[in-house]
């Protein structure tokens, strides 16, 4: 009986300790250090590490400029860019599941872009806008290719915005048509059969059917714009004057150009409570409106 | 379905539009392409025609000024350990969490999925305090122990999904016939679970392979740079040097290119059925 006890034990320690021991190394006792070191005024080096109390959080709250630019600048392109990648992702699908000569080329095209990083996406991009839109401004005689694609406020927004869509829409996209291609025919053809316009057939049969794979397309954008990073620092570096920085950006500047740790990880606790607020909030809702034929 | 049969001229519409839509979605690499062969002068004055002269000697720069097959190879190390290992221990602590499912486990398997949700800023600057203490940083070997840890959370959850669906009968036989448990999950499970080996290995990868500031945190040595880290440190110092710049990204990004190509179907279908059960 002792042995089989022991035996279980270990063979729990065996199947489960690795990828516990190195979560709990890796994320989870980070993420409660994070949470002291938010209460405190470390800059990163000093052996003095104070407590504050709730000063830190008091401060990005109420004298952060920079914070609240960030957020305004993080909310305003995760609602543009959630819509945008997914009324394409969707559109792309849903004429991607028509009988196409050339659907497998088309999809694999759509898809590319999502292979390269947003490093190497930022600066690639970087130079169409600099010089590759320039030259088609030139030839076209079209005066939005012309414009100061990233050296000014709105515009580079929209930049920043049409190389997140460039990137994403066509993983949604793969995610849609494996949705799509699960609604039963019959039911479609039965509601045409009925006389229901396409429109019709979309709004009432297809969206419906296919929610889980909305719920899905929703969260990873959501995910995707809120904690972009990697793409913002390359192709704009949040400039024009912080006009397109990012929150991830803005807590990475906090920790590493102005040395302030501890005001750093205050930010990116604010952050996690409100990823974790905003996705959860969201797939409770989407999750809701799931039907089962 | 009969393509003859349904193909109207409403789908030969659908299938032009989609093939302009297509072609704009191209442009970008044929702007990166074609100015990666011209020299400073030409891209400067004519960036959206072909090359006056192809300079092919521009990728020899490139080639040179990143180190690029240090970059390769550390980027090829990376991903393929950190991979290997975090298939192991994820599939090997999820098949425990589901044929065990007692208290702790629950409790524990909660945990890992609640941690998705967590930005890696939020545990970047602690992570880097312990990294120099426990002295992980400016080591491949502290890049991958990273990776496993923050991998976790995604693909234990990823195996604990498709575990449910094995049967435990075919375990149960094997038992039965006196396999030990590490021999039940080995030889039996294993195997079963190769789709899910394939959809986490593929989407880890996509993960790994591209990431930024992980590694920009955790490595400082030129000779341990990955394939990202070399391409931006390269263009801090070559800033708007496009001759050598273009180049340097057309390398940076050929052998995720052509990974994919070879890879399209499972990546395709492991993106698929990873979101299904994500």
């Amino acid at each position: 009986m002792v042995g089989k006890k022991a035996s279980q034990w270990i063979q729990q320690i065996i199947f489960v300790g690795p990828a516990t021991l190195f979560f709990a190394l890796i994320v989870i006792i980070p993420f409660i250090l994070g949470l002291y070191y938010s209460f405190t005024d470390w800059n990163g080096i000093s052996k003095t590490i104070n407590w504050v109390g709730f000063s830190n959080y008091t401060h990005i709250v109420t004298k952060d400029p920079d914070f609240r630019n960030a957020f305004w600048f993080t909310v305003r392109f995760t609602v543009v860019g959630i819509i945008i990648t997914n009324v394409i992702g969707f559109a792309l699908a849903y004429i991607l599941t028509k009988p196409l000569f050339t659907r497998n080329l088309m999809r694999t095209i759509f898809f590319m872009p999502n292979m390269i990083g947003g490093l190497l996406l930022g600066f690639i991009w970087q130079f169409i806008f600099i010089k590759g839109f320039a030259a088609v401004g030139e030839a076209t005689g079209l005066s939005l290719f012309n414009l100061p694609w990233l050296g000014d406020r709105a515009t580079s927004f929209w930049g920043i915005v049409i190389v997140f869509v460039w990137q994403t829409a066509g993983y949604l996209m793969v995610i849609y048509i494996s949705s799509l291609n699960n609604v039963p025919k019959d039911v479609l053809e039965s509601a045409e059969i009925d006389g229901a316009t396409r429109w019709q057939v979309v709004r009432h049969i297809i969206f419906p059917l296919i929610m889980p794979a909305i719920t899905i397309c929703l969260f990873l954008a959501i995910s995707w714009a809120f904690k972009m990073f990697d793409l913002n620092l390359a192709l704009t570096n949040g400039g024009p004057f912080k006009a397109t920085e990012s929150v991830a950006l803005d807590i990475y500047n906090e920790a590493f150009t102005n040395n302030r740790l501890g005001l750093g990880t205050a930010k990116a606790v604010i952050f996690f409570v409100i990823v974790a607020l905003i996705t959860s909030v969201q797939v409770r809702l989407t999750k809701s409106r799931e039907v089962e034929l | 379905m009969d393509i003859q049969k349904r193909y109207g001229v409403r789908t030969l519409i659908l299938e032009i539009i989609v093939v302009i839509v297509g072609l704009i979605f191209l442009i970008p690499f044929y702007f990166l392409l074609v100015n990666s062969v011209k020299s400073f002068a030409d891209i400067l004055s004519n960036s959206a025609g072909l090359p006056q002269a192809y300079l092919w000697s521009n990728y020899a720069k490139a080639w040179t000024a990143i180190d690029f097959p240090t970059a390769l190879k550390n980027s090829l190390i990376v991903t393929i350990v950190s991979n290997l290992l975090l298939v192991l221990i994820s599939s090997m602590a999820a098949y425990q969490m589901v044929r065990h499912p007692s208290l702790f486990n629950r409790i524990l398997f909660f945990v890992f999925v609640a941690a998705m949700v967590i930005p890696f800023q939020s545990i970047m600057l602690p992570l880097m305090e312990m990294a120099s203490k426990y002295r992980l940083n400016n080591s491949m070997y502290g890049l991958i122990v990273s990776y496993l840890g923050f991998g976790a959370p995604l693909s234990v959850f990823l195996f604990h999904g498709f575990v449910k669906t094995v049967p435990l009968e075919i375990e149960q036989a094997a038992r039965v016939d006196g396999s030990s448990r590490y021999g039940v999950f080995f030889r039996i499970v294993c195997p079963l679970m190769q789709p899910m080996f394939v959809t986490v290995i593929i989407l880890n990868t996509l993960w790994i392979w591209n990431d930024y500031l992980l590694p920009s945190l955790i490595l400082s040595s030129p000779e341990l740079r990955t394939i990202p880290i070399a391409t931006y440190s390269f263009f801090g110092q070559y800033t708007k040097q496009w001759d050598m710049a273009l180049p340097a990204l057309v390398l940076g990004i050929t052998p995720i290119i052509i990974f994919f190509l070879f890879m399209q179907r499972y990546i395709i279908e492991g993106i698929t059925s990873g979101s299904v059960k994500g």
